[in-house]
């Protein structure tokens, strides 16, 4: 059970980082990183480091995501004036 | 045919590369005996928090060095910009982060705590606290940073300031950061505590002071 939840996070992990890198829209990106951010956060707590697991989901999916989002917020209100 | 030979080149580099990892030894130095044979001197009962402070604190002490110079290298990056309004959010995502901070900020305090003796400590702490902030402005109720006041520049600075000097006064007993056994529980928590407000804001702030461009986010 433990080895196929594993296995299937493994796998999101790798699909979702594929799918992060060659998305052809920006938006779409960002929210597979947030995703992949917080997939990681599981595999952290799988790993048994509940201490990474917690700054992952804080700093790597949560802050980041939202810097990543405004920014993509600002280019396309500059995109719209232009 | 070209593109088939780049994926079979991409295969043998990573089946070449699951080999090499296959053939790591054992690491050549074993630390899990020593880190657990002084964890009772180190003034806290959980490993991760004792590699953190103690054995490394340096290494911590630097971390949260870099982390102020990134904020110092934003803010002279950034030069004076104008306050910007907030655009505030539907009333149940405000009423949401409403009821979200007041959790957000009792998580902290209990993720503070808890780091002397489970996984927690400063850095997910400040974390949680800098997502609190960033989740209370992006609803609208907290406007953007432009310029720290005096207020802010000592809360930014506060972590490795209070770092510093207790590195500096444990220096006059010969030895950086080397924590007398009695008082290395309170002097692990009081530094703890200055890093989590300090990661908080820093962190915040990066957040905040940026999204003051172009007119608020």
């Amino acid at each position: 059970m433990t080895l196929a939840f594993d296995l299937l996070l493994a796998l999101s992990l790798l699909w979702s980082a594929w799918r992060t890198l060659t998305t052809p829209r920006l938006d779409r990106a960002i929210v597979l990183f947030i995703a992949f951010g917080l997939l990681m956060t599981l595999a952290w707590a799988r790993l048994s480091a509940p201490d990474i697991g917690l700054a992952e989901a804080a700093i790597g999916a949560g802050l980041t995501g939202a810097l990543l989002l405004d920014a993509y917020g600002v280019l396309r209100r500059r995109r719209a004036e232009s | 045919m070209r593109r088939l030979s780049v994926i079979a080149l991409a295969l043998a580099f990573v089946a070449l590369l699951i080999g090499a990892m296959l053939e790591l030894g054992p690491a050549a130095v074993d630390l899990r005996g020593p880190v657990a044979a002084h964890l009772v001197q180190s003034g806290v009962s959980h490993t991760v928090t004792a590699v953190l402070l103690n054995y490394r604190g340096y290494d911590t002490l630097l971390e949260i060095a870099v982390l102020l110079l990134a904020l110092l290298a934003i803010l002279a990056a950034l030069g004076d910009m104008p306050d910007s309004p907030t655009r505030a959010a539907h009333p149940v995502l405000q009423t949401l982060a409403r009821l979200a901070a007041p959790l957000m900020i009792v998580v902290a305090v209990y993720l503070l705590w808890a780091g002397a003796f489970r996984p927690g400590g400063a850095f997910q702490a400040g974390a949680v606290l800098a997502a609190a902030g960033v989740l209370l402005h992006l609803v609208g109720l907290i406007p953007g940073w432009s310029l720290p006041r005096l207020r802010l520049r000592i809360g930014l600075a506060a972590g490795f300031v209070v770092f510093l000097t207790v590195a500096a006064l444990l220096l006059m007993q010969g030895a950086l950061l080397k924590y007398p056994p009695d008082m290395a529980g309170g002097l692990i928590l009081l530094i703890e505590s200055g890093l989590t407000i300090s990661l908080a804001l820093i962190l915040a702030g990066l957040f905040l002071f940026l999204s003051q461009e172009e007119g608020g986010s």
